[in-house]
């Protein structure tokens, strides 16, 4: 009993974890420049991979398995907002921003002085 | 549950006051301790030989790949914690759906802004989890950060006018804020009351 229900709501998950992923990928294709593409590429498919793993986990569940799933989960945390940081600021400085969809910059209005010094 | 794996790398850690030879050491030793559980559960099984493995890996890791010393000068408050990680998930579900839905909407042009946000409390620490955790969230992405005065710039996804990068704005320090509840040290709660009335804010 127990068991069938562990299996539906896995099911659940990797349905609504597989729809966030096709919805990310929409909007890469569709969103205007590259700083919004990243909020696609990089944010739904964070919820996405999760309830992917969470459905795995439900339909697997031995310890050995759910263990690797949850470093899985951990280290995809801890990575994807790296990988997002590095992308939107390589397209921040090499100008890939189109001006006319922001609604304002503070980033430019920082005192040139100090120069591009931001350590990641 | 997702917001619990984000601050447990520190959790055990002690409360570090001087950076003595002797912190640095436990330190280490925390650290070698979660190198060590990462390896077992790679392995997904307990036994002698992982327990050797994972030393030998963990320690050849430390040697090889040092890493700068993070102080944890906070404490773990349990129930802080677990309102964090509320929020955060609320706040994971409801951003990702809506990012999903604009994705989706047909003839709809997103426009965005980037904005800048001085946090209150500029520690490495609490720099770096606020910047995850605001990072994670859909709707918002980090572009750059400041180390020096402690600021994140962002670019925040759907704005509809300037009332929204207030949002924005109080939004990134009401997480900065539950971070601190949820770990930060006391001085650092005290900081948060002191300039919490003027919302930090300067661009």
């Amino acid at each position: 009993m127990i068991a069938t229900i562990a299996d539906w709501l896995g099911a659940g998950c990797l349905v609504a974890g597989a729809l966030l992923g096709l919805a990310a990928g929409i909007g890469v294709l569709r969103f205007p420049d590259a700083l919004s593409r990243m909020h696609a590429a990089t944010k739904p498919q964070v919820l996405g991979v999760l309830l992917l793993l969470l459905g795995i986990a439900l339909r697997l569940r031995s310890p050995a398995d759910v263990g690797m799933i949850l470093l899985v989960a951990v280290f995809q945390l801890a990575t994807a907002p790296v990988a997002a940081q590095m992308i939107g600021r390589a397209a921040y400085r090499s100008g890939r921003v189109d001006r006319s969809l922001l609604d304002a910059d503070e980033l430019a209005e920082r005192a040139p002085g100090g120069g591009p010094a931001g350590p990641a | 549950m997702t917001g619990t794996s984000e601050p447990a790398p520190d959790a055990p850690g002690p409360a570090v006051v001087g950076r003595g030879r002797l912190g640095r050491w436990r330190d280490q030793a925390v650290a070698l301790g979660w190198l060590v559980v990462v390896w077992i559960l790679l392995w997904g099984d307990i036994n002698w030989a992982n327990l050797v493995g994972g030393l030998l890996v963990g320690a050849a890791v430390l040697v090889f790949y040092p890493l700068p010393a993070v102080s944890f000068g906070g404490r773990l408050r349990p129930r802080a914690l677990l309102v964090f990680a509320g929020r955060f998930a609320v706040e994971l579900v409801s951003a990702s759906l809506h990012v999903a839905r604009i994705a989706v909407q047909p003839g709809y042009r997103p426009r965005g802004a980037i904005i800048a946000v001085r946090l209150r409390v500029s520690t490495d620490l609490n720099l770096a989890l606020t910047a995850e955790a605001v990072s994670l969230v859909p709707g918002t992405l980090i572009l750059e950060v400041d180390r020096d005065s402690g600021t994140l710039y962002l670019h925040v996804l759907d704005t509809h006018g300037p009332g929204d990068l207030d949002v924005a704005r109080a939004r990134t320090l009401a997480v900065e804020r539950r971070i601190i509840r949820a770990v930060g040290s006391t001085s650092e709660l005290r900081s948060l009351d002191v300039t919490s009335p003027e919302k930090g804010t300067r661009p």
